[in-house]
């Protein structure tokens, strides 16, 4: 950046030490949180990929186990599961969040200041309560016998149904709770992004004769792209981590109905305790989001 | 002029219906906190939970309950009904009484002071940690050259991409093995530890003058004297953000404490709520009013510094 890198890489290793001793300060700015970052993130993380090739006892030492642990992740039938229903609950619920919080927060900004206000805060204030409070009150909510939720579907003549309890669903009782609750990241960071927008370009189509959905089409939507792309990529890797609702609505039941990947995790960790196993699991899980997120990123990128 | 107004209401209209879905579940935490869960009629024949209805109450039934009450007692009291109006009177304070009935077993019961304590002061501790760190190395990180800074800062934003799920296990051993399990250490240091706030320290750092850094030089100060009076103050609201979102992530957080805290009287909010749930599955206006007791302060600072909020998001966010 700005050459001065260039200058000290192609410096010699004299030069090197003279400046590290010159910029001593600058190293004892960054030794607390170094420190921190290299016990609790950096050692952790290297740690994590060798368990995951190791068969760990509780007591006496470790045996390296090869890749049996990464066999038995794919060949358990809960794993498979749990990748299956945590793609279903991120595909259906990430492109409907991340769209509705595009179509809400055009609305929004075509309304006055006090409004537009009014509306960011009623649709953020439900993202800065605890999924653990969440969970709770749709766990009520979809009570079969006094839930809200299977009297106001009443309304529209669909029977009460036990959510949560049975196999076929529960899973969509997770999706459609995540439906529910408002993108509120999304909508604050569109509205951000559309003030951003250049007037002229709204000004030029309508000379050109354009109405308001063909210049929301061909200008808004585009212009928010990178926000776009952000989104999808930030709820994406939030969404493959479900875990608060899961434990606290259904235990990842009835069966593996609602199995996701960080329950399984958690199960296999610390309730069975293989942790060479749950180790496994999440360097997969860690794969899985990396690999989501450069064909994501790839795939929305593609045309500019 | 006139179809642009029905456009308006109607734009505001479709809005409001989304705000109600999603305001929803916050409201039935507080009405079902507050509703009444055992209620003699005034023939004393039936109790009613208003709690466990169908259909729902959408309202604390205490409210319209009281004023009856309310009223027949005065008009017992013109009669001079002094039987009547003592009957009356004691079904007004009962109501109260059971109104409020979940908050008060929340703290007599379980330990929902303690918890609440817990989680206020670790969230206060790991904040003003991540501040100070965060912006130290945020602040050299932006504004030093010095060999080593690149090497460092790529390897931190690197790690930002882990989910941090993949460290439960390592963690989990390293905590066991330094003894510090069933502590709020556990809590505290990996939190301290968080990438994040270095990221957007770092980006709100760039935007002080190198101007003021180097006048502060010249004019003598010493590193740490520059860092804590010139630009520490520059950078209040990249901290005010960074503040606010690190103390609801640890007010938040959930799955790392249920694995490592052990006893009830160490609980935070969010795992005392689970074992609360866990020891009470259909007593409702319990889990409800320990639910409201969780969500009151961070709606509270959500209001309060809101115009942070968005400032943050935006500044985690897209700058492009």
């Amino acid at each position: 950046m700005k050459g001065t890198n260039a200058s000290i890489t192609s410096n010699k290793n004299k030069g090197v030490w003279h400046s590290m001793k010159k910029n001593y300060a600058a190293y004892l700015f960054l030794l607390p949180k170094l420190t921190l970052f290299i016990v609790f993130i950096a050692i952790p993380v290297v740690w994590a990929f060798i368990l995951s090739f190791q068969e760990y006892q509780i007591i006496g030492g470790n045996e390296w186990a090869g890749l049996s642990n990464y066999l038995s992740v794919f060949e358990s039938e809960a794993f498979k599961k749990a990748l299956l229903n945590t793609t279903i609950y991120t595909a259906v619920t990430v492109p409907f969040n991340v769209i509705t919080a595009l179509i809400a927060a055009s609305l929004i900004h075509s309304l006055g200041r006090f409004a537009q206000g009014f509306f960011r805060a009623a649709f953020y204030l439900p993202t800065v309560a605890s999924m653990v409070i969440i969970a709770m009150v749709w766990r009520w909510m979809y009570n079969y016998e006094f839930g809200l939720f299977n009297y106001v579907i009443g309304w529209f003549g669909f029977e009460p149904l036990n959510w949560l309890g049975q196999s076929n669903t529960a899973l969509w009782a997770i999706i459609i709770m995540q439906m529910l609750i408002p993108f509120g990241v999304g909508i604050i960071l569109y509205l951000a992004s559309m003030s951003s927008i250049s007037e002229s370009l709204y000004e030029a189509a309508t000379i050109d004769g354009a109405n308001a959905l063909q210049k929301w089409v061909k200008i808004t939507v585009p212009m928010l792209k990178p926000s776009t792309v952000y989104l999808v990529l930030l709820s994406t890797i939030g969404s493959f981590q479900v875990f608060t609702q899961i434990i606290l609505m259904t235990g990842g039941g009835p069966g593996y109905a609602t199995e996701t990947i960080v329950h399984l995790i958690y199960k296999t960790g610390f309730r069975d305790f293989e942790f060479g196993l749950a180790a496994a699991q999440s360097v997969v899980l860690f794969f899985i989001i990396l690999v989501i997120s450069i064909l994501q990123y790839r795939a929305l990128r593609h045309d500019e | 002029m006139r179809k642009f107004s029905i456009k308006k209401t109607l734009i505001v209209s479709l809005l409001l219906l989304f705000s109600i879905v999603s305001l929803l579940p916050l409201y039935w935490v507080f009405s079902t906190s507050l509703q009444l869960s055992s209620y003699q009629d005034d023939d004393l024949e039936r109790t009613t939970s208003y709690v466990n209805a169908n259909p729902p109450k959408m309202y604390p039934m205490g409210i319209p309950e009281y004023f009856e009450h309310w009223g027949k007692a005065r008009e017992a009291e013109k009669n001079d009904d002094l039987e009547q109006a003592t009957y009356h009177r004691d079904m007004m304070s009962y109501i109260v009484e059971d109104t409020f009935s979940g908050f008060k077993r929340l703290f007599s019961q379980n330990s929902m002071g303690m918890w609440f304590f817990n989680s206020l002061y670790i969230g206060i501790v790991v904040t003003v940690g991540v501040l100070l760190f965060d912006s130290m190395a945020g602040y050299v990180l932006a504004k030093k050259r010095f060999p080593g800074r690149n090497i460092i800062f790529w390897l931190i934003i690197s790690t930002m991409m882990i989910p941090s799920q993949v460290t439960l296990v390592p963690m989990f051993i390293m905590v066991r093995d330094l003894g510090l399990m069933d502590t709020h250490w556990a809590l505290i240091l990996p939190d301290l530890s968080m990438v994040f706030g270095v990221f957007l320290m770092r980006q709100f750092m760039y935007s002080i003058p190198d101007e003021l850094i180097e006048a502060a030089k010249i004019d003598g100060a010493s590193e740490w004297r520059t860092y804590w009076s010139i630009v520490l103050p520059l950078a209040k609201p990249g901290l005010a953000a960074l503040g606010i979102f690190t103390f609801m992530n640890v007010w938040n957080s959930f799955l790392w404490p249920i694995i490592v805290l052990n006893s009830a009287n160490l609980y935070t909010l969010p795992v005392g709520l689970k074992t609360l749930q866990d020891a009470n599955l259909a007593d409702f206006k319990l889990l409800m009013s320990g639910a409201a007791i969780a969500a009151i302060p961070m709606i509270i600072v959500f209001l309060i510094f809101q115009r942070h909020f968005v400032k943050g998001l935006t500044l985690g966010g897209v700058k492009e």
